[in-house]
């Protein structure tokens, strides 16, 4: 076992490698670099940027070497801990990103909680029940969530809100607390305004969560082994949340990797919508602007996340299940 | 039949149907039979006949669509009293104290009957811990005791194995240690041998015949492998297409079979004096699909001993042909005899 965890964690490494090679790569792809596209933008609004600039800013910014020179630097920055400056922000990157990571990770969390706690109870009713109208109730609903885009559900409960409740939804602090620094207070502020953007970016989530909750389920309670639990005169919600819920479960504990990358990517529009300061909207801002060390930053992190996520819920699966603690096939 | 032996359990006109979109199943079609205290009974017919329903109709435990639509099933309870478990709420007290309680159940899949993510020890003690007032720590030695008996090694540690760690063998005697964890008065057996090799289906029987020895404890044994019945069972009822065509005592049956489908199913065992190379009798056509079974005897399409006008148009009611026998067919049926509309 200890063998395993540490092959998984080479692996780990060297994903990591691999992301960050293929992001610096993927940065690359369009034509032109940050210089281009700040001239592009300079001469939207009206004023000019001499050839002479334009190669010094390119020297100063170092993208006039070639592309493998410019990984290594990057990398080199990286190793160090710097994540080097954000062009377009005049900024070092940490600094840029710090608040906004975190709060992409409360709001992700948040999400992924109002997920979890509404789609589980959902898809095993739907299961037990199956055929029953509620099922058919939660199915309506759930492809209805499904289908409904993240954006547009932003942009009806904004309206909502506003022309019932006279509240402003967008955002995740009040004005009062917007630039405030860290308090108590704020912290409330927060935890007031967090539900709507959870449940509009957890929506669809529930929706399949519901699916396959109640897919997983079904095929469960088909297994002789539920059939055996009922016979030895368990009462019937007991026989269903001890053994079939319990390994319908185990898939579940498998995407915990994932979800948090999944959020984030997946809200970048929910989130501009809703002005959320999360990084979504950054990363969006950075590609724009070709600004390289930001989205390369951005990108990099959420391939950590993935692979640091994957990593936790392989260990987990591990834990909660025997069958693959105990090396059956 | 064994006459002098109590009954325990009495199964009268058993109805259990499936109601499906593409129509009504009748897996069980008015099956009656007895299973007496410390009697091993045996229910053989082919897959589809409704043997497996007619168990789990008995335990109240068949799933939607299925439910029993008529019949009684009488249970008498050790202090003597008589209780129809047909009237039951199959998820009430007292059905779920009969369950796992009086009346234990074994399973054809050892693989997949204990939950792969819970130890094995775990689904014993919680069904101890179900059915009699004990602390756990009781209950975990009294999983250890009764893994002991049968004939587990090293139960204390295999009690906290999961089921994937035992071999077939091994898992179908801790299946049958989780079905004896409470002293059940009967242990329906579900075709406890046939997803196990020869030698290890030899050592199971063999335990089985232990245990009720030890524990005065009625079998009711289901299969489709007569070699199993006639070694192992008191008496025998053969079932087809949901309802009962012959029963009697074991060597009746064997020796001198009546019903057609009887002597059918025993003319297809190969036997080690046949002589080689020549085809094993079968018995023509298949079993009909239940949406669509034939009228009047279900037997008849397969008939050799039909009879025209009669067998495809009354149904056989089950007749007492001596000697505690009963069999369903119009051969033993004086002609004039009340027959079901």
């Amino acid at each position: 076992m200890v063998a395993y965890i540490v092959r998984r964690l080479l692996l780990a490494v060297l994903t990591v490698w691999a992301i960050s090679v293929l992001s610096f790569a993927i940065i690359h792809l369009p034509p032109g670099d940050y210089v281009t596209s700040y001239i592009a933008s300079m001469s939207a609004s009206g004023s000019a940027v001499s050839e002479g600039e334009a190669i010094a800013m390119r020297e100063q910014l170092g993208l006039d070497q070639p592309i493998t020179i410019q990984y290594a630097k990057w990398m080199g920055l990286m190793l160090q801990g710097n994540f080097g400056m954000a062009m377009e922000w005049g900024r070092p990157v940490s600094d840029v990103i710090g608040d906004r990571m975190s709060l992409t990770v409360v709001i992700s969390v948040a999400a992924i909680i109002f997920t979890w706690a509404v789609a589980l109870p959902i898809g095993i009713y739907s299961a037990v029940y199956r055929y029953s109208i509620l099922d058919y109730a939660f199915t309506f609903i759930g492809f209805i969530g499904l289908a409904i885009p993240g954006f547009m559900l932003a942009l009806i409960v904004m309206y909502i809100g506003f022309a019932y409740f006279g509240a402003n939804v967008g955002g995740l602090f009040s004005p009062d607390y917007a630039e405030a620094p860290w308090s108590w207070a704020r912290v409330w502020d927060l935890t007031l305004h967090l539900p709507i953007p959870a449940i509009v970016l957890g929506i669809s989530g529930t929706a399949q969560l519901i699916r396959i909750m109640r897919s997983n389920l079904l095929d469960e309670l088909r297994k002789p082994y539920v059939m055996t639990a009922r016979a030895r005169g368990l009462p019937e919600y007991r026989v269903i949340l001890k053994y079939p819920v319990r390994v319908a479960l185990n898939p579940f504990v498998s995407t915990i990797g994932y979800l948090l990358p999944y959020v984030v990517s997946g809200s970048i529009i929910v989130s501009l919508v809703l002005s959320l300061p999360t990084v979504g909207p950054l990363l969006l801002k950075a590609l724009i602007a070709q600004d390289m060390f930001l989205a390369g930053t951005i990108v990099l992190l959420l391939g950590v996340l993935t692979v640091v996520g994957t990593f936790i819920s392989d260990l987990l699966l591990m834990w909660v299940d025997p069958r693959i603690r105990l090396g059956q096939q | 039949m064994s006459g002098d032996a109590k009954t325990l359990l009495s199964v009268r006109n058993l109805r259990t149907c499936f109601y499906q979109d593409e129509g009504t199943t009748k897996a069980v079609d008015g099956a009656s039979f007895d299973v007496h205290e410390g009697k091993t009974l045996g229910i053989v017919g082919e897959s589809g006949c409704g043997k497996s329903v007619t168990a789990q109709s008995i335990l109240r435990i068949v799933e939607a669509p299925g439910r029993i639509v008529d019949g009684e099933i009488l249970l008498t309870r050790p202090d003597g009293g008589v209780t129809d478990l047909v009237q039951q709420k199959p998820d009430g007290r007292e059905m779920r104290a009969i369950r796992g309680g009086d009346i234990g159940l074994i399973f054809q899949e050892p693989m997949t009957s204990f939950s792969p993510v819970h130890t094995v020890g775990e689904q014993i003690i919680e069904a101890v811990l179900l059915h009699s007032k004990v602390s756990r720590k009781e209950a975990r030695l009294r999983g250890i005791e009764v893994l002991k008996s049968v004939g587990i090694p090293k139960p204390e540690r295999r009690i906290d194995e999961y089921s994937f760690e035992l071999s077939g063998g091994l898992r179908q005697r801790a299946m049958i240690a989780a079905a004896l964890s409470c002293n059940p008065r009967l242990l329906i057996a579900d075709e406890p041998t046939t997803a196990l090799d020869v030698t290890t289906q030899a050592q199971i029987l063999d335990l089985l015949r232990t245990i009720q020895r030890e524990r005065g404890m009625a079998i009711m044994l289901i299969t489709h492998n007569l070699g199993v019945v006639a070694e192992m069972a008191d008496d025998v009822v053969v079932m087809y297409l949901g309802r009962v065509v012959e029963q009697g005592d074991v060597d009746a049956i064997f020796h001198d079979p009546k019903h057609p489908y009887t002597k059918a199913l025993l003319q297809s065992i190969p036997s080690i004096d046949s002589k080689p190379r020549i085809r094993l009798p079968t018995i023509q056509g298949s079993i009909p699909h239940p949406f669509n079974r034939p009228p009047g005897c279900p037997f008849h399409p397969r008939c050799t001993a039909f009879i025209a006008g009669r067998c495809d148009k009354e149904e056989p009611q089950l007749v007492p042909v001596g000697d505690g026998r009963q069999v369903s067919c119009f051969l033993y049926a004086p002609a004039a005899a009340g027959t079901a509309p």
